[in-house]
């Protein structure tokens, strides 16, 4: 069938539901196609906050944040999109709060923030209490809320439509996308004036992630092929804190309650490693503390993990601030956090790379303000820079809900502007996919998509994780092209056409392997350290050489080329932000 | 330890009837029972077809009935449901909702009841510059209830739901719950002709089966009990 919007907005995250509740405010037949229904998106999962500078708790400054998401990040973040986001983030929080967020609440009534790590006070002197907060459950908080409006407003919502393809006019405009619908297993067209990806995190090319199956980085596999670059994916977040060997999050904000971290002779060892803000240090150094720890045989038992000690915490804390995670260490563990330290260990959590933005959130095809015309990307999948190389905790909801909306209120305004009239469609839009998925089917041997899948999230947490050299990155590089290969004669069992998982699962591999090595190749690429990229044979930060972006092309077939992007600096009027050794 | 999974399959492109199948798998005690179905898919059987996502409890997908008990498979440990070598475990759709493919089920009604209640903060006085002021303990009044997932659970485990399929069911009226006992909200009146109807409230007949299925362990009939109590007070007064 042949859908016709203004706006169709592709994934129903924070991101997804923020553009378009806003571009429906603003006037737009807005649609959202998600392969999940929304209130199943990632964004329900996020635990600990939502960073703005409030002041609620003490005095704070949005010139704070900004600093400290700038030296966050490594110093890679785009200072003018950074700026935008903190001075914006307080007023989206309010009408957040008016739209009904459920947030804890203080003493006086107001919006209740905590302590979180990297966010400090006066430009590093302490930590500082920012993170607004709903319980831990912040994220299911906002996302619930924002689905009721757009439910209210009217927008139009195609649950469980997955889409497969970008559309594009002969000269690169984009004007559609085709989505399978999972219930029927038909194709459709959506012709569009503006899309925009929301497709969130992709962290399931690793074999450990807080990320949700279906963090398949879907959005981003479709923009490669549609000769778009991706930006800076060689910095992959692993969180300090996830649940030993399951991966499962435990939030910073624990930490921020006081939890310490202990090795094996219970040593509180951020002690060491960041001596002023100790275990509230950002997540890139404390992976990297637990993983030294745990090499210099400090893990607990010998074995790859280290402790989150909470017990001094206490009873009530835990029931009341942090209910989830407690609920989480005793079914997943069998530990109570009340009176026993929780098993942890780095778990891939967060990309900060992905579709290339303006702070509009318009899609790049290379330099700045080179706009691939009808295209937008929010949220996790798209790269500002908010994050650089290194995002802060509580820094993900405030991107996507102040982005998010920008993203919304500026397709609106183009419609508004610019009249509804929209590119044609290219002829049989839909063949391209029918034909892949026509080709899976017909398939009759090859290989389990899960057996290729598992081994491609051992190569990547093998040689692309936490640690990197010349070598690991190599090999990695070399399993992926024999991935691609395996990944493309993949066979299914299921071959008919309702809810067929079975076959998209098979698609999802795919897109896997093209971002997995966007990753490999940037890392490999970047001879430095860096954030969350962090290479053994090159472990210092080289602001010479490397104090840039980085772009990928890929032709899909293994052969990719790059190109640098400069970092939008604002060190002349704000000298406070000119890169420093970080320190903390 | 080796389990006997038997699930309840059904795809009505070519079946005429549900009919169980059984599988082998060797699980883990700590093994969650989400994974044994990932396992049997992934690894055995890839036509086996039910909702999943973030794997932890928190988005609602995959609500369904385990050993005759509505769970969340992500949620609940083998060990929880089999004890030895051999032991059953039984897999099956909600009850009470058409059946999209075997553990999937269709939720167009089930969300078509959350739409009625006017899910939605509702405040027609012009919004301040700051956030509107709610006290700690105000919030707690509705707490409990913004734990809610929409999984289902409990909603398909309501005799009433089951005996009347009009009736809004646990879930929806939770919702109404949450709208209408936030201190923020000025849309009591009309949420509450809604629910105070004849497929509302007064079908809840607190039979707590809802409350047993919460996986969130929200105290719904509670909650239900003190909508009708301010639906009986719009009325009086
Ligand atoms: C456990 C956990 C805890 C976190 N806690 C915090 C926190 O406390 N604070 C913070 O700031 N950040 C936190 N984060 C990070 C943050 O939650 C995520 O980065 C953010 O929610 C991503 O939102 P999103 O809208 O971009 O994507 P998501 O919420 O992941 O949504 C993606 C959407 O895209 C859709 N989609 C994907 N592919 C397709 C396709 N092919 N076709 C159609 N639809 C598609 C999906 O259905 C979904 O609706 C946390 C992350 C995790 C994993
Ligand atoms: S998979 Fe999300 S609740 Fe179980």
């Amino acid at each position: 069938m042949l859908f016709n919007h203004d706006v169709v907005i592709v994934g129903a995250g924070g991101a997804g539901l923020m553009a378009a509740l806003y571009a429906k405010e603003g006037g737009a037949d807005v649609a959202v196609v998600s392969k999940l229904h929304p209130l199943r998106s990632h964004t329900g999962a996020a635990q600990g906050g939502i960073g703005a500078a409030l002041a609620n708790e003490e005095e704070d400054h949005w010139m704070w944040h900004a600093f400290d998401t700038i030296k966050g990040s490594d110093y890679i973040g785009d200072q003018d999109a950074i700026l935008i986001m903190c001075q914006d983030a307080p007023r989206t929080i309010i009408e957040l709060e008016h739209y009904g967020v459920p947030f804890s609440r203080n003493k006086q009534g107001l919006i209740s923030q905590r302590r979180f790590g990297g966010h400090t006070r006066n430009y590093g002197e302490s930590a500082v209490r920012r993170a607004c907060h709903a319980a831990d459950r912040t994220g299911h908080a906002i996302l619930h809320t924002l689905y009721d409006q757009c439910t209210r407003k009217g927008v139009r919502f195609y649950d469980e439509f997955q889409v497969l393809d970008l559309l594009q006019t002969p000269d690169g405009t984009v004007n559609g996308v085709v989505a399978y619908e999972i219930l029927s297993g038909d194709l459709h067209t959506f012709h569009a004036k503006h899309v925009c990806f929301a497709t969130g995190g992709y962290g399931r090319a690793f074999q450990t992630t807080s990320n949700a199956h279906a963090g398949t980085g879907d959005g981003l596999a479709l923009t490669l092929r549609a000769g778009i670059p991706l930006e800076d994916m060689e910095f992959v977040q692993f969180h300090p804190t996830g649940l030993y060997r399951l991966g499962i999050l435990i939030t910073e904000g624990a930490r921020g309650e006081g939890g310490i971290l202990r090795n094996n002779s219970g040593e509180r060892f951020m002690e060491r490693y960041a001596p002023t803000v100790k275990d509230l240090a950002p997540r890139d150094l404390i992976s990297q503390a637990i993983y030294k720890e745990i090499r210099e045989g400090r893990g607990i038992n010998g074995e790859p993990y280290v402790y989150l000690d909470m017990t001094h915490v206490g009873a009530d804390i835990l029931e009341k601030k942090l209910p989830e995670i407690t609920t989480f260490s005793r079914t997943y563990l069998g530990v109570d956090p009340v009176t026993q330290p929780i098993p942890i260990a780095p778990t891939c959590h967060y990309a900060m790379g992905g579709i290339p933005t303006d702070y509009n959130g318009q899609v790049e095809k290379g330099q700045r303000g080179d706009f691939v015309q009808g295209f937008y990307a929010a949220g996790e999948c798209a790269c500002v820079s908010i994050h650089g190389a290194n995002r802060l905790g509580t820094n993900s909801l405030t991107d996507l809900v102040v982005f998010g909306r920008r993203v919304g209120m500026h397709m609106a305004e183009r419609l508004r502007t610019e009249g509804r009239t929209k590119e044609p469609l290219i002829a049989d839009p839909e063949k391209r996919t029918r034909e892949m998925l026509d080709g899976i089917l017909a398939r009759q041997d090859g290989e389990n998509v899960a057996t290729v899948r598992a081994d491609l999230q051992d190569s990547m947490m093998k040689g692309v994780s936490v640690f990197r050299t010349d070598e690991t990155l190599t090999e990695a590089l070399s399993d992926l092209k024999t991935l691609r290969a395996r990944a493309r004669a993949t066979t299914v069992r299921d071959k008919g056409k309702r809810f067929n998982t079975d076959l998209l699962d098979a698609v999802e591999l795919q897109h896997m392997v093209e971002y997995a090595e966007a990753i490999a190749a940037g890392a490999l690429r970047r001879t430095e350290s860096r954030g969350a990229h962090s290479r053994d044979d090159y472990p210092s930060r080289d602001d010479a050489a490397w104090l840039k972006h980085t772009l990928y092309w890929s032709n899909g077939e293994g052969e990719y080329r790059f190109a640098d992007k400069p970092v939008t600096m604002k060190t002349d009027e704000f000298p406070q932000f000119k890169p420093k050794e970080r320190k903390y | 330890m080796q389990l006997n999974v038997k699930v309840k399959r059904f795809n009505p492109e070519k079946d005429s009837a549900p009919y169980w199948q059984d599988y082998t798998v060797n699980a883990d005690p700590m093994d969650t029972a989400l994974y044994l179905l990932l396992k049997i898919k992934w690894f055995q059987d890839g036509t086996l077809t039910f909702r999943k996502s973030c794997a932890h409890g928190i988005c609602g997908s995959d609500a369904m009935q385990i050993n005759g008990e509505n769970k969340l498979a992500c949620s609940i440990l083998v060990k929880d449901i089999a004890k030895n070598d051999g032991d059953l475990v039984a897999f099956e759709p909600l009850p009470g909702s058409p059946v999209v493919k075997d553990l999937v089920i269709d939720q167009t009604r089930f969300f078509d009841k959350y739409r009625a209640v006017m899910p939605w903060l509702i405040n027609g006085s012009p919004a301040p510059e700051k956030e509107r002021l709610q006290s700690a303990a105000d919030q707690e009044i509705i707490e409990d209830a913004t734990k809610c997932i929409l999984c289902g659970a409990c909603t398909h485990a309501c005799p009433s739901t089951w005996a009347d399929p009009n009736y809004l069911g646990p879930a929806a009226l939770l919702k109404a719950y949450r709208y209408t006992f936030d201190t923020r909200d000025e849309g009591a009146s009309d949420r509450l002709r809604v629910v105070d109807s004849g497929e509302g409230l007064w079908k809840c007949y607190t039979i707590f089966n809802c409350v047993q299925a919460c996986p969130k362990e929200i105290d719904i009939t509670r909650w239900l009990s003190a909508l009708k109590r301010r639906a009986v007070l719009e009325k009086v007064g």
